[in-house]
């Protein structure tokens, strides 16, 4: 429709503005992860900078980095973990998650304003990163995986947003079924829960991108080398100069260690990568009704 | 039976029992997620009564002695306080001050652009770095800002210039902080404005158009005037978390030589109370920081309702 109507000079020059700022922000946004990923490519005896490795032919890159790392046990077994971390954190996630979101979206429940206050007071107040830490400890859960996922299995604000997604489902669906006899338990599980699949999906892929992210409790809380997840093993790899262990027991001898750094990372973004276009539709819906909402 | 004869009598309460008996199967399956809240969200909040007590960890919880403000007044007098509070509100308002015109330009170029494929593509680029941890961050700034590796040393290298090692050095820091954040969340920021965007009129702008309003004209004088409520409700909110300066990322990137401008409250606690063993002092600074961050999001939440008629809660 609009090429229909004659472009003024100023409009023309307004969409030029607009397209070349938006190519300039993908530039910025591209240029980072791509010399990333040439980094990781790069040969053993590759002589020159950074920058030439950015536009080195992709028939002359080197994956002895990623070879290293998949044929490492270490490896291995951290991307294991992280892969547990992932799904036990996210079915726990929303075992605790959706219930009490749908609770809280009945307003006819007697005790919600209670439940909601319950709810409320730690979003308002955090008590801090010791007082968690003596709880986990107690709990005896140092150096198992859970307590990675736990302590973060039941976020507020996500609560919050699948609990307004349950709100605007039509009242009419879940009167039809009580009026033939279903009980609340029923309503829940055959009427709204296949309703809500994109909040499903929205919320699960946030507390799994934040599980599979974390690094925080895992260092708090493992110790145990066979237990680590990825974040913690990328890290130590980061961390490490060329004197590193790793280096020294040649674990990763074939490929330089700045393309073992980055090829790690890479590896470990890998399933997030995967994942995202398929949820991608889903997660800005129910970001936007998030946000509306509040 | 006693009970229930009374209840039949008084008709409200024999309504309310029926709700309750009707939503029995709900009560059943929320109570795990509230014994859940009990032991993961309010035992911590117990735990932290140990700001006032002189934390024996044999003695436990309960067990250490009670010192009072002792804690307190020990961070307060300290010379780090401020230095702490400064860096954290630094970090807080330098990050919003840079990436909300940032998430609104994005928005407002992503609505207005007309080139469908560089729309979408630079939507999803744009999203993507949000779901990447500060680890992986860190490998993509090593890329980048490395002495050794780094493009943006080759570049100082091609123009005869010496490498720079920015991520150790106390003048480059901040900027690493806040730029590498505004290229981490601004797509994602951008989300929210985009929504208030889909929300406008389109009779606006078919009015504006036969009133011969300018592209120009129309962003001043539609689109950003439209999405003001909700830039006023992002800042408010960002002042509401000031004293979360992003833990994660600072604890990630910082390393001794630039302890000074990086250390963060959260950063700091952490080093005292779980390196240092000193976990009366960090959780008394963690409930100075809760008790502040409480009266901070209560007070932003106020002035939200105040401007736009909705809370957040």
């Amino acid at each position: 429709m609009t090429s229909t109507i004659k472009l003024t000079r100023s409009d023309r020059v307004f969409h030029i503005f607009i397209d070349a700022a938006l190519a300039l922000i993908l530039a910025l946004l591209i240029i980072p992860i791509w010399s990333t990923l040439t980094l990781s490519f790069q040969p053993n005896d590759f002589i020159g900078s950074a920058l030439d490795g950015m536009i080195l032919p992709p028939w002359k890159w080197s994956t002895a980095a990623y070879k290293a790392l998949l044929g490492h046990r270490s490896f291995l077994s951290a991307a294991g973990n992280s892969f547990r971390i992932f799904f036990e954190g996210v079915i726990t996630a929303l075992f605790f998650t959706v219930p009490l979101a749908y609770a809280l979206s009945i307003k006819t429940l007697p005790g919600r304003k209670l439940l909601y206050g319950i709810v409320l007071v730690p979003y308002l107040f955090n008590p801090g990163l010791v007082p968690n830490y003596l709880l986990v400890t107690k709990l005896s859960l140092t150096n198992t995986l859970a307590a990675v996922f736990l302590p973060g299995a039941v976020s507020v604000y996500n609560t919050l947003i699948m609990k307004s997604f349950f709100e605007e489902l039509p009242e009419e669906l879940k009167e039809s079924a009580r009026i033939d006899g279903a009980s609340e338990l029923t309503v829940l599980l055959k009427i709204i829960l296949p309703l809500s699949k994109p909040i499903l999906l929205t919320i699960g892929l946030y507390y799994g991108v934040h599980f599979w992210n974390d690094f925080f409790n895992a260092m708090l809380y493992i110790n145990d080398a066979k237990l680590q997840p990825l974040p913690i093993l990328l890290r130590n790899i980061l961390l490490s100069s060329g004197m590193n262990e790793y280096v020294e027991a040649n674990a990763f001898g074939e490929a330089p260690i700045y393309a073992i750094k980055a090829a790690s990372v890479f590896l470990a973004a890998i399933p997030m990568l995967v994942a995202y276009p398929f949820i991608q539709r889903y997660f800005v819906k129910g970001t936007m009704l998030g946000s509306i909402k509040g | 039976m006693e009970g229930q004869s009374i209840l039949l009598k008084n008709p409200v309460s024999h309504t309310l029992w029926r709700r309750i008996v009707r939503h029995k199967s709900i009560y059943l399956v929320a109570s795990f997620s509230f014994i859940y809240f009990i032991i993961f969200k309010y035992v911590p909040i117990w735990n932290a009564q140990i700001a006032f007590r002189d934390f024996q960890a044999l003695e436990g919880v309960t067990g250490s002695p009670w010192i009072g403000f002792k804690n307190f007044s020990d961070f307060v007098n300290s010379y780090y306080f401020w230095e702490l509070i400064r860096n954290t509100v630094f970090y807080s308002l330098g990050k919003m001050l840079f990436s909300v015109p940032a998430a609104v330009f994005l928005a407002v170029a992503l609505y207005e652009c007309r080139v469908f494929w560089l729309r979408k593509t630079v939507q999803t680029m744009a999203y993507l770095p949000h779901f990447l941890s500060w680890v992986i961050m860190y490998a993509i700034l090593l890329a980048i800002l490395s002495p050794s590796n780094g493009i943006l040393n080759d570049f100082i290298k091609v123009f005869g210039g010496e490498p720079i090692s920015f991520m150790t050095d106390t003048k480059a820091f901040p900027w690493i902080v806040i730029l590498s954040d505004t290229w981490k969340e601004t797509g994602w920021s951008a989300i929210i404005f985009l929504a208030a965007l889909m929300g406008i009129d389109p009779c606006l702008f078919e009015a504006a158009a036969v009133e011969g309003a300018s592209a120009w004209q129309r962003v001043r004088y539609i689109t950003l005037p439209a999405i003001k409520p909700v830039i006023v409700v992002v800042v408010l909110l960002k002042l509401g978390t000031v004293l979360d300066a992003g833990f994660n990322q600072i604890f990630m990137l910082y390393s001794l030589p630039v302890y000074s401008v990086a250390d963060i409250i959260d950063t700091w606690i952490y080093r005292q109370g779980i390196l240092e063993f000193r976990f009366g002092l960090a959780t008394a600074v963690g409930l100075f920081k809760g008790v502040f961050g409480l009266l901070l999001l209560v007070g932003s939440n106020k002035l939200i309702k105040r401007y736009t008629g909705n809370g957040l809660y």
